[in-house]
């Protein structure tokens, strides 16, 4: 997994609460047996229209949100299904960073594996940041994971919250399975006794 | 201090922790379908790991397929994704129900029936109505694609311990009540990030009178609350399912079971974060009016208005929702127009489902507006409710009976509604576009379904009378 550590780069802004998974990515693109070619179809039903046109009112359809890299949004993103392939979407579109008062469970568990940073802000800090957004004028967000703060255009810092696991495996863009692996005696043993302790799991 | 339910079993699963601190838990079930499962294995390929337990893996296919018999996929793409998997659970010796078996289906209708949940489990599956299993009182939760492919190389999985919530439900359900609606109305109470960062406890005297069906259907939508997982402690109902759906080696090792299972309860002592108490008897048939599970409300009730919310988000929520659903704030939500009426899901795709289904249209048509399917979860639901004669019922009420899948729940498969259309739906999610681009979900039971399919509108089942 790619290392993160900090990120600047152009924000686009979707104030709704409760933006779910299958806004992020919809059905129909679910069939693809690869991880691959997601960005396209990121928050479809309301990037384009019927005849498959580009939605002009939709956020990253303007000209100054276009190809946006760090994305704020209302509280609990990502709230619906377990699909990855909303993180993967989200990233296929070029997006580093999302910033939220709350993030669903396995969509949180989701971007961090995928080395997208997902930083929680306070609601009075999400409204200095809403702020910060100036019509028909791009600005630029930058999140400093190693000091856990987000920066505003004009220079000033919030802070944001991660755990310190999350967090250390972003920064070391560590493979969460070797890490299990390295327990491997660990985990034969448990198995082992596990498996004599309750039979009927295993009968 | 004492310990939880989900306390208990979280102990009895810790293996260790990884160098940096993480805990590592040990994995009973790992439960695969088509659509989250083919990265994972060709990422597991490609890494030269193997399956460490293929017999404690067992995959169905379910999200992607035609529920018409022998019907088309939706694309090309859709029956390469079920082959993938076929292909996937040949090369690594896994057990699959696949197409043309009579125990195909819903993988989490499929699972439970087979006999593949015990109490006291750790259950997952890249699914985040995984949840379904906690009825039995395993540990049972959704993770993603790189988590199944952590879970096929190692039978374990990183996880944090998650808080605990106990929601108890006192009182006696009034008739016409289901699950379903206990559901809705919890979603409705706490909203959907009530349970984030939590796992679900559920208890008191409504709940041990559900019968196991009636707890799959509600932990199943304990997700719907952002709860890891949802838990109901095992007791003779539960015990009751196990003899009949479970095969054991020896009686001994089943005595040896129960006498553990017994045990899968939160003590007296234990001290939960968090404690919800509901009054069961002020519940009433629940219907969703907006585009998120908590926008609901009683079917007697009226739709709401932005004005009737504190927050300035929640208002402006509302708000989004009315537009996209073209409803009038203030409107009597009984009075709310359908085109189309879904029975099924992993939520409630059971055969009690249907039975309370039938019970409503039994001798009767549907309004001639209306297009209803009825989508059994499983080969063996079909059977069952075949035998029972429940087929008979929907078919000549004017209803479709078609082949076991997830089908309209998630409209994965090409069963979906146009845009603009209206439908009931005993599903789990009524996000925007959920069934469809442009469709508009009304969450009810099954009960509930039946009845919006006779009169064409959302309707109150208890008008019927039923005895449910």
């Amino acid at each position: 997994m790619e290392k993160f550590t900090r990120f600047k780069g152009r924000a686009a802004l979707l104030d709704m609460v409760n933006i779910d998974t299958d806004q992020i990515i919809p059905k129909q693109f679910l069939t693809k047996t690869d991880r691959d070619g997601y960005g396209q179809s990121l928050f479809y039903d309301w990037r384009y229209l019927e005849n498959g046109k580009e939605n002009p009112d939709f956020e990253l359809n303007k000209s100054e949100r276009r190809n946006a890299e760090i994305l704020v949004s209302g509280d609990n993103f990502g709230c619906g299904s377990s699909r990855e392939h909303a993180p993967w979407a989200l990233a296929g579109y070029g997006f580093r960073v999302i910033i939220a008062p709350s993030f669903a469970d396995i969509f949180y568990g989701n971007s961090i594996k995928n080395g997208l940073l997902p930083a929680i802000v306070s609601e009075d800090d999400l409204e200095r940041i809403r702020s910060s957004f100036i019509e028909n004028r791009a600005i630029a967000l930058g999140a400093d994971l190693e000091k856990k703060i987000i920066e505003l255009p004009d220079g000033s810092e919030i802070g944001f919250q991660i755990a310190d696991l999350p967090r250390k495996t972003m920064l070391e863009g560590i493979d969460q399975i070797e890490q299990t692996l390295a327990c491997l005696n660990d985990l034969a043993a448990f198995e082992k006794k596990y498996r004599q302790e309750h039979p009927w799991c295993f009968s | 201090m004492g310990k939880t339910l989900y306390d208990k079993i979280w102990d009895s699963h810790l293996i260790t922790h990884t160098a940096e601190g993480k805990p590592v838990i040990y994995i009973d079930r790992h439960l695969v379908h088509e659509v989250t499962s083919p990265q994972a294995f060709a990422a597991l390929k490609a890494a030269g790991r193997k399956v460490r337990r293929p017999e404690q893996t067992l995959a169905t296919v379910d999200h992607s397929i035609p529920t018409l018999k022998n019907g088309p996929y939706v694309n090309e793409e859709a029956k390469t994704q079920v082959e993938a998997l076929q292909e996937n659970c040949r090369n690594n010796d896994i057990r699959i129900f696949d197409l043309g078996s009579i125990d195909q289906g819903v993988i989490h209708v499929v699972a439970p029936e087979s006999g593949t949940i015990l109490p006291g489990m750790t259950v997952v599956c890249g699914d985040s109505h995984t949840s379904t299993h906690g009825a039995f009182g395993a540990l049972a939760f959704g993770i993603g694609t790189s988590e199944v492919e952590h879970v096929l190389a190692t039978q374990a999985l990183q996880q944090e311990k998650s808080k605990n919530l106990l929601v108890r439900f006192n009182g006696k359900l009034n008739s016409g009540v289901t699950a379903k609606d206990i559901a809705l109305y919890l979603v409705g109470k706490i909203g959907t990030k009530g349970g984030t960062g939590h796992v679900i406890e559920y208890s008191g005297p409504a709940i041990r009178n559900l019968s196991m069906e009636g707890r799959m259907t509600l932990c199943n939508m304990s997700i719907e609350c952002g709860a890891r997982a949802g838990l109901i402690s095992p007791d003779e109902a539960t015990f009751d399912y196990l003899k009949n759906h479970v095969i054991f080696s020896k009686k001994t090792v089943f005595e040896q079971a129960l006498e553990s299972w017994k045990q899968l309860a939160s003590d007296k002592d234990a001290e939960f974060d968090r404690v919800v108490e509901i009054d069961a008897g002020l519940i009433e048939p629940q219907v969703t009016w907006g585009t998120s599970p908590e926008q609901v409300v009683g079917i007697s009730k009226k739709i709401p208005s932005p004005d009737d919310f504190n927050s300035p988000e929640k208002a402006a929520a509302c708000q989004h929702a009315l537009k996209y659903m073209g409803l009038t704030p203030g409107a009597d939500i009984s009075e709310t127009k359908i085109d189309v009426v879904f029975i099924g899901s992993c939520t409630n795709g059971r055969i009690e489902d249907f039975r309370e289904a039938a019970k409503i249209l039994d001798g009767k048509k549907i309004n001639k507006a209306v297009t209803a399917i009825a989508v059994p979860g499983s080969g063996h639901v079909k059977a069952q409710a075949e035998d029972e004669g429940l087929d008979r019922i929907f078919k000549s009420a004017g209803m479709e009976w078609r082949e076991p899948g997830c089908s309209m729940c998630l409209a994965m498969n090409g069963d979906r509604l146009a845009p603009g259309q209206s439908s009931a739906s005993t599903s789990n999610r009524n996000f925007e576009g959920r069934q469809g681009k442009g469709s508009k979900t009304h969450l009810v039971s099954p009960a509930m379904a039946a009845a919006a399919a006779l009169t064409g509108k959302l309707t109150d089942v208890r008008q019927f009378n039923p005895s449910v």
